[in-house]
């Protein structure tokens, strides 16, 4: 663990791509990861598309 | 493979195997199944003379004083808001038209036939740049180049491509994706390529050796100062009108893409998005499997550059049938080939490969007559899947020209624009049950 905190940190984002801007202004390694949850987590619409598989 | 992922699989192959080409040119009337003399034809879904947007009422307006129906203005929106005039959507009549996409009955319309699954599709002339009736515009200025374009430029590219024996418009589309077009807003390769091919014919014709005929003459000046005075063949203007205007080749294509889709249409079981098309009031899609039935919601505004003079709150929302580009893989989709295109929305060129590798995200297919030089001519993103669009949040790109909200002023800009994502939840619900 100790180890991780003296070495660069690079740095892979997913998801909120806020987070992965912040990071790269402040000069650290960033590779975003566009991700959300299928159908945005929406439970009917993920039983729907369950049916359609 | 499911029982889905095998119908679209199989509604793919079928609009990937199309094969359109331009063949006639016909007055609306004469040749379009079911046209009427009170039946006026418009681009997007469904929608009533109260509740359309400024382009398309005065789009409407244009096309009763062109028909004769209307004197003016106030007689023409009297006789469109009376219930005398009938309005169809173009898709109901296999058609196509930009932006507002009015359609008349005695318009000249471009005739495209499948010649792999047979049937026909129609668009009409391109009027150019600036005011134009495609934009809600009816001025004299207007109604005198619709007449040219109605007993001018139609019959001379209708001799024209009798004697070439038809247009291979698909052939056109895949080497403009080779030079810099996206085959919806960015149209100098389709155009040129067009007018490259259409050209010997168009000197062949018997319009290529009149200098005089009974019709309005267009002033070409703008084109060439040779144009002045009006000594030059009727086939010489027209290659002339031609070359002012990028988007000669825009309705053709439009009426190819449109014959893909239909190819695509009615499969069973499949998700695939057969229409895409916008009235400036609604959006709206059609769906493989469910028949004629629209999808709809609420058309948003545009994101893009203004023309000087114009902000974004004088945009109409979205309009127009092109987007049957972004149906077929073209457009929004083949951006990457069009990183120039960018610019409209002040972008940089990775935006344009962006755009393309989303696409990838909520499609079936490589595009195997589509492809992108810039990478490794990988076949363009084809055949959008509602559940992949729904399942992953992602919505077609589209790219397009942005009216005023006015009816009258004409283009105020270009950009690019997101359809509204509750229209393929409905669609989904749809297919579901």
């Amino acid at each position: 663990m100790n180890n991780l905190f003296d070495s660069e940190l690079k740095v892979i984002n997913m998801g909120l791509e806020g987070f992965a801007e912040t990071l790269k202004e402040r000069g650290t390694k960033v590779i975003h990861v566009r991700w959300q949850p299928p159908a945005m987590g929406d439970e009917d619409i993920l039983s729907l598309l369950d049916k359609l598989k | 493979m499911s029982k889905i992922d095998q119908a679209n699989k199989e509604a793919v192959e079928r609009m990937m195997k199309s094969r359109p080409v331009w063949v006639d040119i016909g007055r609306a009337r004469d040749v379009i199944p079911g046209i009427k003399d009170n039946l006026f034809l418009h681009a997007g879904p469904p929608i009533t003379w109260e509740r359309m947007s400024g382009p398309l009422k005065g789009a409407i307006m244009g096309g009763l004083i062109y028909e004769g129906k209307a004197k003016n203005a106030e007689e023409a929106e009297k006789l469109a808001s009376s219930g005398e005039i009938e309005f169809a959507p173009c898709h109901h009549y296999n058609s196509v038209g930009p932006m507002a996409g009015v359609i008349t009955p005695s318009q000249m319309v471009f005739i495209i036939e499948d010649k792999e699954w047979g049937g026909y599709t129609y668009s009409n002339m391109n009027e150019g740049y600036g005011k134009v009736l495609r934009y809600g515009a009816f001025d004299d200025e207007v109604l005198k180049r619709l007449r040219w374009l109605d007993e001018v430029y139609a019959p001379v590219i209708k001799e024209a491509v009798h004697l070439a024996g038809g247009m291979d418009i698909k052939s056109i589309i895949a080497q403009a994706l080779h030079m810099g077009d996206d085959g919806h807003n960015r149209n100098r390769a389709t155009t040129s390529l067009f007018i490259r091919t259409i050209a010997p014919f168009v000197a062949e014709t018997e319009w290529g050796r009149k200098t005089e005929y009974d019709a309005p003459r267009l002033d070409l000046s703008n084109v060439n100062e040779y144009f002045k005075g009006g000594k030059a063949t009727a086939a010489a203007e027209v290659l002339a009108f031609m070359h002012s205007n990028d988007l000669t080749s825009l309705n053709a294509i439009m009426a190819a893409c449109k014959s893909m889709a239909l190819a695509a249409h009615g499969v069973e079981n499949s998700t695939l998005v057969t229409t895409m098309a916008r009235n400036g009031t609604d959006f709206g899609i059609r769906v493989s499997s469910t028949g004629d039935k629209w999808f709809t919601a609420p058309a948003n505004v545009p994101d893009g550059l203004y023309f000087s003079g114009f902000k974004a709150s004088d945009a109409n929302p979205d309009i127009g049938d092109s987007v049957i580009t972004e149906t077929v893989g073209i457009g929004g989709f083949a951006m990457a080939a069009a990183p120039a295109i960018v610019n409209f929305i002040g972008g940089k060129p990775a935006d344009a490969f962006d755009a393309t590798n989303e696409m990838y995200e909520i499609t079936v297919a490589e595009n195997n007559n589509f492809n992108i030089p810039a990478m490794d001519f990988r076949g363009t993103p084809t055949g959008i899947d509602i559940r992949k669009v729904v399942e992953k949040n992602i919505v077609p790109r589209i790219n397009t020209g942005i009216a005023h909200k006015e009816a009258g002023i004409g283009q105020v800009g270009a950009g690019i624009v997101k359809p509204p994502m509750e229209m393929f939840v409905e669609a989904l619900k749809e297919l579901a049950k």
